[in-house]
């Protein structure tokens, strides 16, 4: 009875709210769980000097203690003074690895009395993943290609797929990269409820531990199995001090204020001339960046002519052949392809998906080799005045 | 094609090539049928399918034929690259795979009660025809049908039978050009604007057609808006890479448009700030 009576204190409220302290010796746990539900886990890992995505048997293939130093066109992992295992912020590779892979065989065919019959369309022995390790910015653009792939005039099955039963264990990030900018964005660091269980990461002389969040009956359960004990109030504060330091450590930020209309209007802006001085076209800002979802298809055959397939691949809108009709390509300038990467992400995306295609994870800047910086170029269109005239 | 939605839109369903006539030196008109199978052949007129050739390729063609006639898909490809070379060299009871039909179309529906003006250049005839078929067959709702056609050369010129059937049909003017007309032309010779001086136009009462190269688009706009159409009354079909159909593939964005899923066909009014941004 006594408990009943006494007034709740906000200890007890952060532990309604689901949050608890999971230990970080327990993440192993964590990942058996999954699996032993049948997800197939993966997340961060370090490979070729850089922290990337793949399959996760235990907490031994996380980046423990490591981190990534980025600017634009830099890219460089560092060891930590400690053992975080999230301690780095985002590498080349999103969850579009997964979601909508690089390249897919769409379906097969086979010659049949003159004409042919499709088959194994269906994909067999597909685990659903559980993604351990997505961050704000990235849960922001797995609902961006949401919008475009599921929630348009049709339904992309492929994507569904592997989209539809992915469980989602987010990380709040508790640092900033110098290429970062979602703040700016409004789509992170925090992370805020599109996901199952969510993690920040804390370590301090109360030890290394996670305050561990779920947000779906899925996410409950797992945690309900977990060895967790409730957060306390000082360690939800902590958490969430450090995902504002997180905001706070961003030196790069895009004003969104009227972007569509400030990109629709300087179609001529001489700044486009200057960036495509600059760019390669070699198209790592349209891989690495986690909404841009164009492919191309390929059609091959067998030797005999008999069997023939479909494969879509990632395409990007910085190659030539991308806008090629018959008597030639569209965009043949690289002006014209940079404009239409950069025009398409910040302003026709709005009135396409009714959002903005960036959500500033700073990628394009990081793994540009000539390190364009889009938060530069912005800022240079609309300083530079109407067309750049003034 | 298909009616059913449980059809999944990325794959193709096999139909039968059953004769294919050659229209010009390049451009040749195809008549598929789902062969056995009972598939019923609904689209309206400036749909598109994916024609998929075994192992060569897949193109987004612009069906042709009379919506009327459910039981056939007709298309007209001007063979102009491996795939197309392939489409049109098919022999007759070979399979192709057929996706769609896909796309937003002419507003043949909404011109009912109004004089329809089609203006086309080249083979941009061809997504033309299902309107023609379907004012025809429905010649009382409509007022004046006026056909305004440009080829390159008199061998360059689609359905030449049909255009001088129509044209003996009543309150039915079809006028042609072409640019270069050799020996024993006696039509018209100049670009497909020239012919507008001929056309009996009631700009308050018409809805304009128009679908060619962009560069002949821009200067037929000029004419109309020039003769009075206002520019929610002109429509434009518009081209750009494609491989999808869908809204997936990216490649036929023009400017905040998917050519596939708003389009092909846009009104004039949307497609005006657009028009004369160079490499859009």
């Amino acid at each position: 009875m006594a408990t009943l009576n006494r007034l709740a204190t906000a200890d007890d409220r952060a532990a309604q709210r689901g949050e608890h302290i999971l230990a970080a010796d327990q993440v192993g746990k964590l990942i058996e769980l999954l699996v032993r539900r049948g997800y197939e886990v993966v997340g961060p890992t370090v490979r070729d000097g850089a922290i990337v995505y793949d399959h996760l048997e235990s907490p031994d293939d996380l980046p423990r203690g490591w981190t990534d130093e980025q600017k634009p066109g830099h890219y460089r992992l560092h060891r930590r003074d400690d053992e975080a295992l999230f301690g780095y912020v985002v590498g080349p590779q999103s969850w579009k690895k997964y979601t909508h892979p690089a390249e897919v065989r769409l379906w097969a065919a086979e010659r049949q009395n003159g004409t042919f019959r499709i088959l194994n369309n269906e994909e067999k022995g597909q685990h659903p993943r559980a993604f351990l390790g997505a961050r704000a910015c990235e849960l922001a653009a797995i609902a961006v290609q949401d919008r475009v792939l599921l929630e348009d005039k049709y339904r992309d099955p492929v994507y569904d797929r592997r989209r539809g039963g992915a469980f989602i264990i987010a990380v709040q990030c508790t640092q900033a990269a110098e290429t970062c900018f979602c703040a700016s964005m409004g789509t992170g660091p925090q992370v805020s409820d599109e996901f199952d269980l969510a993690l920040t990461e804390l370590l301090d002389s109360k030890g290394h531990r996670f305050l561990l969040a779920a947000a779906s009956d899925r996410g409950t359960e797992i945690l309900s199995e977990l060895k967790t004990v409730p957060a306390t109030e000082e360690d939800r504060q902590q958490a969430a001090a450090k995902v504002d330091a997180a905001a706070r450590q961003q030196v790069r930020s895009i004003d969104t204020t009227g972007i569509k209309e400030l990109l629709y209007e300087n179609f001529e802006h001489r700044r486009w001339d200057d960036v495509a001085g600059r760019c390669l076209t070699c198209a790592n800002c349209t891989m690495v960046c986690p909404t841009c979802f164009c492919t191309s298809v390929e059609d091959v055959s067998d030797i005999s002519g008999d069997h023939a397939e479909r494969w879509r691949r990632w395409d990007s809108c910085f190659t030539q052949n991308f806008s090629y009709i018959h008597g030639g390509s569209v965009r043949t300038s690289a002006k014209a392809r940079y404009r239409q990467w950069m025009t398409h992400k910040l302003a026709s995306w709005i009135d396409q998906f009714g959002s903005s295609g960036c959500v500033g994870c700073g990628r394009c800047i990081t793994w540009c080799p000539v390190g364009i910086d889009i938060t530069e170029e912005v800022r240079a269109i609309r300083e530079g005045g109407r067309n750049g005239d003034s | 094609m298909a009616t059913s939605s449980t059809i999944d839109p990325m794959l193709p369903q096999p139909y039968l090539v059953r004769e294919v006539s050659k229209e010009t030196p390049d451009t040749f008109t195809l008549r598929l049928d789902p062969g056995n199978e009972a598939r019923e052949s609904v689209f309206r007129p400036g749909q598109f399918s994916m024609l998929w050739v075994f192992g060569v390729g897949e193109l987004p063609i612009s069906i042709s034929g009379d919506p009327a006639l459910r039981d056939r898909l007709i298309y007209t490809v001007r063979s102009v690259g491996q795939a197309t070379h392939s489409l049109v060299n098919q022999k007759v009871g070979s399979g192709v795979g057929v996706r769609g039909p896909f796309g937003i179309g002419w507003p043949v529906e909404a011109a009912r009660g109004r004089d329809v003006i089609v203006v086309a250049g080249g083979i941009g005839l061809a997504p033309l025809r299902p309107v023609i078929y379907q004012v025809l067959q429905n010649r009382k709702d409509y007022g004046r049908l006026v056909i305004l056609y440009g080829g390159r050369s008199p061998r360059d010129l689609l359905y030449r039978k049909e255009l001088a059937k129509w044209a003996r049909i009543p309150e039915t003017q079809v006028l042609i050009t072409v640019d270069y007309g050799g020996i024993g032309w006696r039509g018209h010779v100049g670009v497909v604007t020239t012919l507008f001086k001929y056309s009996r136009l009631h700009p308050a009462r018409s809805v304009a057609m128009v679908c060619g190269p962009e560069i002949m688009m821009r200067f037929v706009i000029r004419e109309l808006e020039t003769a009075g159409l206002s520019r929610d009354d002109i429509y434009l079909s518009m081209e750009r890479n494609m491989k999808c159909a869908v809204g997936f593939c990216g490649h036929c964005q023009y400017g905040p448009h998917f050519i596939c899923k708003d389009g092909p066909v846009f009104p004039y009014e949307r497609m005006r700030p657009l028009l004369e941004k160079y490499e859009l």
